[in-house]
């Protein structure tokens, strides 16, 4: 083999000659493009037989573009950065790390099984696992009743099997509780922006940052949990373009900022308000495009008059000062562009908050143009692909809704199902456990998410699993999730299949297979689609493998406003990625909105919503004076299954901390309680002056008894059900003893990363985590 | 002034150890990071610098110099090498000479690591693997002119001063442009040395 003939087993492309950077490598320079390839000796391709297989990244919704190394032997041995328009070759510890956990020790790759929740697991077969699980469906369901069954999928998936997830639960459980925990991730600005334009994606591409004269960074720590977006943000500031940064805490990207918002946890919509008062007050607004573009301004620029700067200040625990600032800043770029993540989506009036910066971008007219726009930044790799096929309670394939009847009709067409067969609308995620909780939902199967450790309020989350009579889990680790189910399948990671996913542009990008799966792990598409064969269903999941579940996808996405179906795989091979909407083979995709002016509302206008600000859901007391908000560490990913197994990831973040501002009196390393209405927590202090001192934050990768989210609010957001995790009142206290961090839960038989040398008892990281101050090195 | 080599911003530098991870994963020296980052304000700032070797040129790498075995490399193109592990006796006299702390030694194998520039890489026209995925490009690999081409401006370092001995180094360090006229020890400008005003 040479080292550019394709991969053993893989599919699609296989490796294509890698081409360098300009930036790094000028022409002139030898480099692997003037050698035709990979230069056979590199790599001592000779000796190796080491092949290159391109692919992108499998976490955050930025989807860096790489290659995986893989050795003579068929089997995934490194990572090689590549030169894919998104990342220019960067890429993060993360992705670095990413492709040790394909032939990890943990890997699951039996089935395992057990009748009751006291008993050990076992390994079992294939068919024993699927008919164990296919007779507890059936059990359940004619018992108590079709919905009594509930699935819940992943955001982390491609977006094949998402499509799967929604059919799967309509067609053959043919139940309406189905959800995702996308639905903990972006849901907030999906409602927005839907709301608002009548389209659910970002409207610019991320090339559009590097046009901008201002940034406006909202609630999203963006060098830890986008690292490579911070390139775009500091190739805008060498042409001169100015940053805002709205955050608590003073992270990398606020550090650097011209202008840092400090404001307290749950006051973004008041500072937005008061912000789009100023501009207003002082005639920035961009009357003329209002008037011709956009309904509801009247309305809004009421409200806004009752959010000066001074009454905000007082609210948010900002300087007024620095409201008119931002306003001034903001409203007299040329081009401006606000990105915002959890940090404001995470509330419960998330939806609300998205609204209010949607309101400012509109009404200053930075909107559908190079440079002036908006977008959020996905948290999961498919975090936006992975709602718009129907694996969302409310909808269907193509983001159609499951209410509207044309809609339902143009599915079960699809399908080939009587439309009274199908389903209605389900539940959310955390509305699911609640029922469960209540007996209201009695099975469950859960594919590629961990809600013991990402869900809010660990101890109601517990008690609805334990109550249910039946769980089933799909993952290719023992989640701690996973840990408390009936049966696990034992299944694929990203690099042993192929399919797309959308990133945080909406631009599509395909994933390539890179090595055959260990022997006894089947796809997630197999599993699905045996288990509907086994359910009755068979006829409507005839899928050999994604390419096929792509093709109906497409077909189903067609004439919607999510339409992908000018997008092939060929496509996606020769472009490097396709924005949706793509209604044709031969439509060049829509990297960027509304240059036309018109949304995807029949009007063609943009609905501007009043939105009035309301106090977060865990009210303040003397008891609970401080605000509690969590977030992400730049080694981890979610809720940590993947990423606390990696040895290089656990060194650079072993364990959790709470950060505290000098004022409360902790030295660092001091053992703090943590304690909220849901319960109480011991972790090392971490004292910075970067943070307010009204507010301590708690990174959430890991499960309890240092789990943030044992802490967090279950209160959701009305419209979008998205959980309140960024903030809620808490005290800290000192405390005798700093709660151990748990291994990951393993399969039996199996054993720890033999790399993972980290003593889980070490008062704080060895180096300091996420850059900030670290215990005295004495 | 320099060809080719890594330019360290310290400005852009997030914390987030990609150039650590990725350095493990350089073929010259698979498993170990040779790269160094440090937390210059802990408590006070989330502000972070990434260390690599510098590449001393004058004097001409003073753990080349001192090392009795001869077992330090300077290549024709300045970059200095990790030691010869058939020669290397892992005594850490490169370790106390390296005026930027950066030579380790495995105390059980007795051999001194440190960067050698991706020599695997870079003798491929490909930027070292630490200047390739930085996802911030605190860590620039290129001529001086590629980095002022993509970032207007933008003023480096290449010596660097140590009590009364000045280093001059083939890796250089983007400073303020007020400050780039005079040697900097990480940054900052040196008036004084022993009690002179240099400047």
């Amino acid at each position: 083999m040479t080292a550019t003939e394709p991969a053993r087993g893989a599919s699609g492309p296989g490796p294509v000659p890698v081409s360098l950077d300009p930036s790094i490598a000028p022409p002139g320079t030898r480099n692997f493009r003037d050698a035709g390839g990979i230069p056979a000796d590199r790599w001592h391709a000779d000796q190796n037989g080491e092949t290159l297989v391109p692919t992108h990244c499998c976490f955050c919704g930025v989807q860096c573009g790489m290659y995986l190394r893989v050795d003579k032997g068929g089997k995934v041995f490194g990572v090689e950065p590549r030169n894919h328009d998104i990342n220019r070759m960067r890429l993060c510890p993360k992705g670095i790390n990413a492709y040790q956990q394909v032939n990890h020790p943990d890997r699951l790759t039996a089935p395992l099984m057990r009748r009751s929740r006291d008993e050990e697991f076992r390994e079992a077969s294939w068919d024993e696992a699927l008919d164990f699980t296919v007779s507890e469906i059936r059990r359940i369901q004619d018992r108590y009743g079709k919905d009594a069954f509930g699935l819940l999928g992943g955001a982390s998936l491609f977006s094949e099997k998402t499509y799967l997830v929604g059919k799967f639960a309509r067609v053959a459980l043919q139940t309406k509780h189905v959800d995702y925990n996308g639905r903990l991730c972006m849901v907030s600005a999906a409602g927005a922006n839907k709301l608002a334009f009548g389209i659910d994606r970002a409207g610019n591409p991320f090339s559009d940052i590097l046009l901008s004269d201002c940034l406006l960074i909202a609630g999203s720590n963006v060098g830890e949990c986008f690292p490579v977006m911070t390139q775009y943000l500091w190739g805008a500031r060498d042409r001169g373009a100015s940053l805002i940064v709205i955050d608590p805490r003073e992270t990398a990207i606020a550090r650097t900022a011209d202008i840092h918002v400090a404001l307290k946890p749950g006051t973004d919509a008041a500072f937005f308000n008061a912000v789009l008062h100023v501009v207003v007050a002082e005639g920035l607004a961009d009357e003329a495009y209002l008037a011709a573009h956009a309904t509801g301004w009247d309305e809004v620029k009421e409200t806004v008059a009752g959010y000066p700067p001074a009454r905000a200040a007082e609210i948010c625990g900002v300087p007024a000062g620095q409201i008119v600032q931002v306003a001034r800043v903001f409203a007299g770029a040329d081009r401006a562009m606000a990105w915002h993540a959890r940090g404001i989506e995470h509330h419960s009036q998330g939806v609300e908050n998205c609204l209010t910066v949607i309101n400012l971008c509109v009404a200053t007219g930075h909107i559908g143009k190079p440079g002036a726009g908006y977008g959020t930044i996905t948290g999961q790799g498919n975090g936006q692909g992975g709602r718009e096929h129907g694996q969302k309670s409310d909808l269907l394939p193509g983001g159609r809704s499951i209410t509207n009847p044309e809609h339902r009709r143009q599915i079960c067409e699809i399908w080939g199902i009587e439309e009274s067969e199908l389903p209605g609308a389900g539940t959310s995620m955390m509305e699911m456990v609640w029922q469960m909780q209540r007996g209201e939902i009695r099975g469950l199967i859960g594919i590629c998410n961990n809600p013991f450790v990402s869900l809010p309020n660990y101890a109601v989350v517990k008690e609805g699993y334990d109550t249910a009579e039946f769980h089933a889990q799909f993952d290719f680790f023992l989640s701690e999730t996973a840990a408390n189910a009936h049966v696990v399948f034992p299944v694929t990671t990203w690099a042993e299949d192929e399919g797309v996913m959308a990133n945080a542009e909406a631009r599509v990008v395909k994933h390539n297979k890179a090595q055959e799966p260990p022997a006894g792990v089947r796809t997630d598409t197999w599993v699905m689609c045996e288990l509907a064969r086994r359910l009755g269903a068979g006829r409507h999941f005839d899928f050999p493998g994604s390419r096929e579940v792509f093709e109906e996808l497409r077909i189903a996405s067609a004439g919607t406003v999510n339409d992908y179906y000018g997008i092939t795989y060929d496509r996606l091979e020769e472009t490097g990625g396709i924005a949706w909407p793509c209604p044709a083979t031969d439509h060049p995709g829509t990297p960027r909105l509304f240059e036309d002016g018109r949304t995807y509302h029949p009007d063609g206008k943009i609905h501007l919503q009043v939105v009035e600000w309301h106090p977060p859901m865990d009210p303040y007391t003397e008891e609970y004076p401080l605000s509690l908000t969590t977030g992400r560490t730049v080694a981890h990913f979610l809720s940590g299954n993947q990423t606390r197994r990696l040895g290089a990831l656990v060194e650079q973040t072993p364990r959790p901390w709470v950060e505290v501002h000098p004022s409360h009196g902790f030295r660092n390393g001091d053992p703090v309680r943590v304690v909220t209405r849901r319960g109480s927590e011991v972790f090392p202090a971490l004292v910075t002056e970067a943070i307010r001192p009204d507010t301590v934050f708690i990174p959430y990768h890991w499960p309890v008894p240092t789990a943030a989210n044992a802490l967090t609010i279950d209160a959701l957001d009305p419209r979008s059900k998205i959980p309140e995790y960024k903030v809620c009142a808490a005290r800290i206290e000192a405390a005798e003893r700093i709660d151990e961090v748990p291994e990951p839960p393993t399969a039996p038989g199996h054993r720890a990363y033999p790399e993972t040398q980290v003593s889980r008892t070490d008062p704080l990281p060895p180096t300091a985590p996420q850059g900030r101050g670290t215990a005295e090195r004495s | 002034m320099m060809g080719r080599t890594i330019f360290i911003d310290p400005g852009r530098c997030i914390g987030c150890q990609a150039c650590v991870s990725a350095c493990r994963e350089c073929d010259s020296h698979r498993g170990k990071s040779m790269i160094h980052l440090d937390y210059t304000e802990p408590g006070m700032s989330v502000a972070s610098l990434p260390t690599v070797c510098m590449h001393c040129e004058d004097p001409v790498a003073p753990c080349a110099e001192v090392c009795p075995a001869d077992a330090i490399l300077v290549t024709a193109d300045g970059v200095v090498q990790q030691a010869d592990t058939t020669r290397c006796i892992g005594c850490s006299n490169c370790v106390n000479a390296c005026p930027f702390g950066v030579p380790k030694i495995d105390l059980q194998a007795k051999l001194q690591l440190k960067c050698n520039l991706c020599y695997d890489r870079t003798a491929y026209g490909l930027a070292p693997m630490c200047a390739t995925v930085c996802p911030t490009g605190a860590l620039f690999y290129g001529t001086l002119e590629e980095l002022q081409a993509e970032r207007p401006g933008v003023q480096v370092a290449d010596s660097f001063v140590f009590g009364d001995v000045v280093v001059s180094t083939g890796v250089a360090m983007v400073v303020p442009a007020e400050k780039v006229q005079w040697p900097v020890p990480g940054g900052l400008p040196v008036v004084e040395i022993n009690g002179v005003d240099v400047r």
